[in-house]
């Protein structure tokens, strides 16, 4: 499970000063459900999964990862997720199976257990003709699903998508959406941060609306379309950053 | 599963270094292509231009000597020597290398000879300029062996042996050590070298390790995963250190086996002692001594070199802060070959001008403990700070995601 209680980021920045980024974000994702994080670009989705992810510390508030507070227990919450983005890149000069393996050390699997589970997951996601090469030779969908196996290794309980098909053809963000879907029927607590409408209303059991660092609404799809009066996820969107006094474009 | 981490990023960072053609090169074949092609290259080119040199047939010009026939024709019998006539402007001539040098006779320069009346003749020369200096050498000799034989006959004219003019003679001893004689121009250079080595070693894979990681962005992806930042940057650093201390090694085995090499291919070229300086006689324990004075220097770069440039964004940037860092370590590495600098209790404070300085000292077989505790004191201390600084600032969520 995932619980985020008033998480806030502030950045200095030299010319506008004290920036609010995340402001005061509160939500919770139960395992077996994909929370989905609706915003635009700049609207804080990245900041607060990365301080889900204990990569970046909250200013204030706090968020639990599987039990783990991020702040206190950073190593146990990292060792409790998987996280994915376009970002998160592979190391070009190793192989796809080096690669998996060397997280799946840093996740204190031992040897037994590790060529097990790579193996296994090499099989699954069809990556035995590859996996032998050196990554940066991969194709994106090569790519992806070497970081897919990087995040399966330890086989972590809560995932972590940061906008995972950004740039991606249709059949690599098939290929992704298709996982996500896995995760939640293997029972994972799933966070995906997009800012596409469609992949949201696919995919998601819960969605928020970021903007300007604020959740400003949160609910099923359903919740969402009942309390607008609308029922495209796009207009929804707009019409609450437009009340929140946002600029929606 | 704590120190394991460290192991377990040291094994990955090696293995992809290795694969690192950039790094390859830094850390491997240049130590072990470089020295030998700067020594043995440059050593040869230099005994090529002086052979050149000396086999040219040196124009010099005569100045005056109309009253002094017999000198004037010894002087154009001068094997190896073109004389030219005397043309006025001799300092025009020897600058523009139209004559190598010119010598001016004084009028009644024969007369006086026999007179017995002090005479004064002037050779000129370019200083500096080897060709010049060598036509010069032959005119001085020439009235070197004159002004010899003058003074036999004079003596002999009135009965006195040559000895009276050498009463006592003076030799001087060495005390210093066999090796120090030897090898001085080598045990000068090899801490420099060392020391630079240990830098450029270290460079690239510092570079590579933090900033490169962040323009390729698997810094994120590392992050992600349990290892603790303290745990990874240790692991980064102990690779980068690995090449420093991987590339000294291998440029002090390369110069050992070039330095020998260079002095017997020149031995017959060059007089016994220019040849003995290429020679390097280093004894195991001054190797071991050094080594151990050295370590403390390449974790300070090591440390030093991953601070910086895990400031910088990419590649290029950290090249940019990184350059002028090659100024501040190889200004005090040349201070330590300059003649007089000697250590004391100020400059052992110095940090890498204090080992520089040291080891010059133990290759030539001189010991001084005092210096060598406090130097290696001092050198633990400074590199203890530049690894706390790299491990804090890894530590900093706004040098890790700097924008």
């Amino acid at each position: 499970m995932i619980e985020a209680r008033g998480l806030t980021k502030v950045f200095q920045d030299k010319k506008r000063g004290a920036v609010r980024a995340v402001d005061g974000v509160s939500f919770r994702c139960e395992p077996g459900r994909i929370y989905g994080l609706l915003g635009a670009n700049g609207a804080g989705k990245t900041t607060t999964l990365r301080m889900l992810a204990t990569i970046l510390t909250p200013t204030a508030g706090g968020a639990t990862v599987a039990g783990f507070d991020v702040v206190a227990e950073p190593e146990k919450a990292r060792a409790s997720l998987g996280f994915l983005s376009t970002a998160t890149a592979l190391y070009g000069r190793l192989t796809a199976r080096e690669f998996v393996e060397y997280f799946g050390r840093l996740h204190g699997l031992s040897e037994d257990v590790l060529g097990e589970r790579v193996s296994a997951l090499l099989t699954r996601l069809e990556m035995t003709e590859f996996c032998d090469r050196r990554c940066d030779s991969f194709s994106t969908g090569m790519k992806q699903k070497t970081s897919i196996a990087r995040v399966l290794v330890h086989d972590p309980p809560v995932m972590i998508f940061d906008e995972p098909t950004t740039g991606l053809d249709v059949m690599t963000a098939r290929t992704i959406i298709s996982f996500i879907r896995e995760c939640r029927e293997r029972g994972k607590t799933v966070i995906f941060s997009t800012h596409v409408m469609s992949e949201v209303e696919k995919l998601c059991d819960h969605i928020g609306i970021i903007h300007n660092g604020r959740l400003l609404a949160e609910g099923t799809l359903e919740d969402l379309r009942v309390r607008a009066g609308i029922r495209d996820l796009e207009d929804i969107f707009v019409k609450v950053v437009f009340e929140a006094g946002g600029d929606s474009a | 599963m704590s120190l394991h981490n460290v192991g377990i990023v040291y094994r990955k960072e090696l293995m992809d270094s290795l694969r690192d053609r950039r790094t390859l090169i830094s850390t491997i074949v240049m130590p072990l292509l470089l020295i030998p092609v700067m020594t043995i290259g440059f050593g040869s080119f230099a005994v090529s231009m002086v052979k050149k040199a000396e086999k040219e047939t040196p124009k010099l010009m005569i100045l005056g000597g109309e009253d002094s026939p017999g000198i004037v024709s010894a002087l154009r019998r001068l094997p190896d020597a073109d004389f030219v006539p005397d043309a006025g402007d001799y300092a025009r001539q020897i600058s523009d290398k139209v004559i190598r040098a010119a010598v001016r006779i004084p009028p009644g320069f024969e007369a006086s000879l026999k007179s017995g009346d002090p005479e004064s003749v002037e050779i000129f020369v370019y200083e500096g300029e080897l060709k010049s200096e060598l036509g010069g050498q032959k005119l001085r000799a020439f009235f070197d062996d004159l002004r010899q034989r003058t003074i036999e006959s004079r003596l002999a004219e009135r009965n006195l042996s040559t000895a009276i003019l050498r009463p006592f003679t003076v030799t001087k001893k060495n005390v210093a050590p066999e090796e120090k004689v030897g090898a001085a121009l080598s045990s000068a250079m090899l801490p420099y070298l060392v020391i630079l080595m240990c830098l450029t070693g270290a460079m690239y894979p510092a570079m590579d390790l933090t900033a490169g990681e962040k323009e390729r962005g698997t810094m994120e992806t590392i992050l992600t995963s349990r290892v603790s930042r303290t745990h990874l940057v240790l692991g980064k650093f102990l690779l980068v250190l690995t090449a420093s201390i991987a590339t000294a090694l291998l440029a002090v085995t390369s110069m050992g086996i070039t330095s020998r090499m260079a002095a017997d291919m020149f031995a017959k070229d060059l007089p016994a002692g220019a040849a003995q300086q290429f020679k390097l006689s280093i004894s195991p324990q001054a190797l071991a001594a050094v080594f151990a004075l050295v370590v403390p220097v390449a974790v300070l770069f090591s440390a030093a070199l991953l601070a910086i440039s895990l400031f910088a964004k990419t590649y290029k940037e950290a090249q940019s802060y990184i350059s002028p860092l090659m100024i501040v370590v190889i200004v005090p590495a040349v201070a330590s070959l300059m003649p007089g600098v000697e250590l004391n209790w100020r400059l052992a404070l110095v940090p890498i001008l204090n080992t520089s300085l040291v080891s010059k000292e133990i290759f030539t077989g001189t010991y001084h403990w005092n210096f060598i505790a406090v130097i290696l004191a001092s050198s633990c201390v400074y590199a203890a700070i530049a690894l706390a600084a790299a491990v804090h600032l890894f530590q900093r969520e706004d040098v890790l995601f700097r924008t």
